[in-house]
């Protein structure tokens, strides 16, 4: 870490301030379940067990770490403190790694794909449209062009929204305007980023719940409509998880990967006291990497997000 | 997706059958499960243990040898205990003062504004008010827009100000506003904000300081996970507030957090959000949302439903044909009617407690019901009322007039002689539960 250069150094902090409640929390509590003891018996697995279920990472996932540490137990027969917290950290890294998730280590798209197409989705009021405007936010600092498309007609004022996001970065966009076709929009932006030679293009879509069919298939039209115009497009699919939210998470992996083949994740709102063990959880049983974590609603609040470095901050 | 806990009551039962009473060791593992569907429900952990414990207190000893099994007297004790911790008495708003005065918190994207407006909505439709709607959110960008056009949508007033940052001095001018304008409600709707984020937390009790509103409600996410305690006691601890509002409950979350929020912080459950539209707000049902956690099935839609298409006397004619073995094809035709007119069947089966299961491994579609029609309308009327009458050339005309085959009115001609067994079992066991019907039913084919 030593040798890391100033930025990534300024990176990690920002992540470990805004994990600061949950590290110290759970560091504590493992603390205390193992003060005293040299062997992890079942008080100890209790304990972690109620570490982790409370930090949403579900109770199947943690029964599976649960497991893994008690083999690893009765293997390496004394314990204390710092092993214990060692061990855990391995575990779950070790879990996190045996889905062959590449890192990722910087904002930056593949150079063959030009436009790289973006097309992001999520619930309602997961933070969307916030992270197309840091990630357009990061692209643009990074020397690229990009090229948004307001294809949420649906909610009040989304256009507006996105446009002062537009504006305070300093990002074109496509907007047809309320109500206009969100598949049409999507057709036009990526239309026109073709013909003005844009790098990027990052599609805005209206919050939707996945039980919903029918604004799910409207999803997979936008998909089909880029089609048209790219045939390997959108290259991304980004799937917008809100770090406070529950086991319902999974499903929402699940549906909007069926109705546009999900690629990547991003978990938002991990500066709050929600834990953020749904990351886990959902890697474990989604073969979909976490690309992007949120950590505020500024321009700056956003970072790539990076397995070891995420488990590290919750239990150094 | 999860797997009900009436579908794991059903198989705890078996356990549990043979004992005379419920005790410590044969209700184990039936908690165990109970615990996980809370857990997987989203209650929080701490919460899910104390209601386990809770509940087995209450079992404990419970003589099962009367009326009712095992199971079911396990899904009762859980239900009720369940229903009873979410709420109990109807909570209203309290909308005294001239003007009444509303104040909205909660986490970013929780869904505030869109309450803002509904609620504005809703008391001007329903208690004929004249609500202002305040835009308080000087922070997200187009809050103010959004609040806006939502007011023009459903034709209330909206008092933004477009130069002024400080919130406190929006709302505070406001009122004044109001006043001066008639309106007798003012709902302020505010930024997001984390419940750790202190200069924020400091600004929403200055603007209730300085608003002193009736109600200040606590907006919250139906699908937040074991969070949802830790920012409920803190932003209760922060403005006391008086009330709950559930959203996005028209998602398929099972909605812990409603559970773990009404044992925290111990304020009602007002208002749930069911959709984007402006009408989709309704009041808050205890017992609909314990059944959602639980993942039993919403009972209580169930019977009204039905009720809504019963018809009494039509059913009491049909009990006496059966009772006389007078049930035939015209009947059987109505019953079809009935069903279809009562929604979707897998949908509706799925709502009865403890058929969760055994609905799901059938494969019942609407469609299903189409052939069968054809070959009921395809049938003299000698036939439907005398089905012995339905000889091999019969049964084969009947299949060429109804573009079916022979396989399928034969297979029709045997459901219909099953149902009638099972119809006389029914009116027989009067009284007996539905699951032994279910289970002679099995057992028929
Ligand atoms: N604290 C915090 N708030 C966020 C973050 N991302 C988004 N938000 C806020 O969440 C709310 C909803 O975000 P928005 O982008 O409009 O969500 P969308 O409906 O999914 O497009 C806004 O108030 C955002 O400022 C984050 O990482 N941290
Ligand atoms: N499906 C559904 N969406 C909702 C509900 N309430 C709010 N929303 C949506 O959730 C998102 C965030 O709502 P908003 O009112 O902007 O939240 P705020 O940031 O707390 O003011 C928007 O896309 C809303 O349309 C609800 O009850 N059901
Ligand atoms: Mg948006
Ligand atoms: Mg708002």
């Amino acid at each position: 870490m030593g040798l890391f250069n100033i930025f990534s150094r300024e990176k990690k902090e920002r992540l470990d301030q805004g994990l600061e409640k949950t590290k110290s929390n759970i560091f504590t509590r493992i603390s205390k379940a193992v003060a005293g003891k040299s062997t992890v018996d079942d008080e100890v697995l209790d304990s972690l067990e109620e570490i982790l279920v409370t930090s949403d990472v579900g109770v199947a996932t943690t029964l599976r770490i649960i497991e893994r540490i008690q083999k690893r137990a009765t293997k390496d027969k004394y314990l204390g403190t710092s092993e214990l917290n060692k061990l855990l950290k391995e575990e779950i890294v070790a879990l996190l790694q045996e889905n062959n998730l590449q890192d990722f280590t910087e904002f930056s798209v593949p150079g063959d794909k030009k436009p790289y197409v973006i097309l992001v989705v999520g619930v309602n009021g997961v933070g969307k449209t916030t992270t197309i405007g840091k990630l357009a936010y990061q692209f643009k600092k990074s020397g690229k062009s990009v090229l948004i498309g307001a294809a949420d007609t649906f909610r009040a004022a989304a256009v507006e929204q996105i446009t002062i996001w537009a504006d305070r970065v300093g990002f074109p966009i496509i907007n047809q305007g309320m109500g206009a076709d969100p598949a049409s929009v999507a057709f036009d932006t990526v239309k026109s980023a073709i013909a003005r030679d844009m790098e990027v293009v990052i599609i805005d879509t209206a919050g939707r719940l996945h039980n919903k069919i029918n604004l799910m298939n409207e999803l997979s039209k936008i998909r089909k409509v880029i089609q048209k115009l790219i045939p390997d497009a959108p290259h991304e699919v980004l799937l917008i998880l809100d770090a406070s939210t529950g086991q319902n998470a999974f499903e929402q992996a699940k549906q909007f990967t069926a109705a546009t083949e999900v690629n990547a994740l991003a978990l938002t709102k991990l500066d709050g006291t929600a834990k953020g063990g749904v990351v886990i959880g959902i890697s474990d049983q989604f073969k979909i990497p976490v690309k992007y974590i949120g950590v505020g609603e500024g321009l700056e609040d956003l970072q790539v997000f990076n397995r070891v470095e995420f488990v590290d901050s919750l239990f150094n | 997706m999860f797997e009900g806990l009436s579908d794991k009551l059903d198989r705890a039962f078996k356990v549990l059958k043979g004992h005379g009473h419920i005790t410590e060791i044969n209700v184990a593992d039936t908690l165990k499960d109970v615990r996980k569907a809370l857990l997987d429900a989203d209650v929080s952990f701490k919460i899910a243990k104390q209601f386990t414990d809770q509940v087995k207190e209450k079992a404990l000893g419970q003589n099962v040898l009367t009326a009712v099994s095992p199971g079911q007297l396990m899904v009762k004790i859980v239900h009720d205990e369940l229903a009873g911790l979410m709420g109990g008495e109807k909570a209203d708003l309290l909308i005294k003062g001239d003007p009444a005065i509303i104040l909205i918190a909660g986490l970013q994207g929780s869904g505030k504004t869109t309450f803002s407006a509904k609620l504005a909505n809703y008391l001007k439709a329903k208690k004929g008010k004249k609500p202002l709607l305040v835009a308080c959110d000087v922070y997200r960008p187009a809050a103010i827009e959004q609040l806006k056009v939502l007011g023009q949508q459903i034709d209330v007033e909206v008092y933004s100000e477009d130069s002024a940052n400080d919130p406190v001095k929006i709302a505070k001018r406001s009122i004044s506003h109001a006043k001066e304008n008639g309106h007798n409600i003012v709902i302020v709707d505010t930024a997001g904000r984390l419940s750790i984020d202190e200069q924020m937390m400091d600004e929403i009790s200055n603007i209730k300081s300085a608003l002193n509103p009736q109600e200040t409600l606590f907006v919250v996410d139906s699908m937040t996970g074991q969070d949802a305690v830790n920012t409920a006691k803190a932003f209760n601890d922060r403005l006391d507030f008086e009330g709950v509002v559930l959203t996005k409950l028209d998602g398929d979350t099972r909605g812990g957090a409603a559970l773990s929020i009404k044992s925290v912080v111990n304020k009602p459950i007002k208002f749930v959000g069911l959709g984007e539209k402006m009408e989709a707000i309704d009041i808050f049902y205890p017992e609909r949302m314990a059944d959602r956690i639980l993942g039993m099935g919403d009972i209580v839609s169930l019977v009204e439903k039905a009720q809504e298409q019963f018809d009494e006397e039509e059913a009491q004619k049909l009990q006496k044909r059966i009772a006389r073995n007078q049930f035939d094809f015209n009947d059987f035709l109505a019953q079809i009617k009935q069903i279809k007119k009562m929604g979707n069947v897998k949908d509706l089966l799925g709502m009865i407690p403890g058929m969760g299961k055994a609905v799901r491994n059938l494969d019942i579609d609407d469609n299903a019901f189409k052939g069968i029609e054809a070959i009921i309308h395809s049938m003299t009327p000698e036939e439907r009322v005398n089905p012995a009458v339905m000889n091999g050339n019969r049964r084969k005309r009947i299949a060429a007039g109804s573009g079916t085959t022979i396989q399928d009115v034969n297979r029709l001609i045997k459901q219909f002689d099953d149902t009638r067994k099972m119809m006389k079992m029914v009116t027989a066991n009067k009284g007996k539960n539905m699951a032994n019907v279910m289970r002679n039913m099995k057992n028929m084919n």
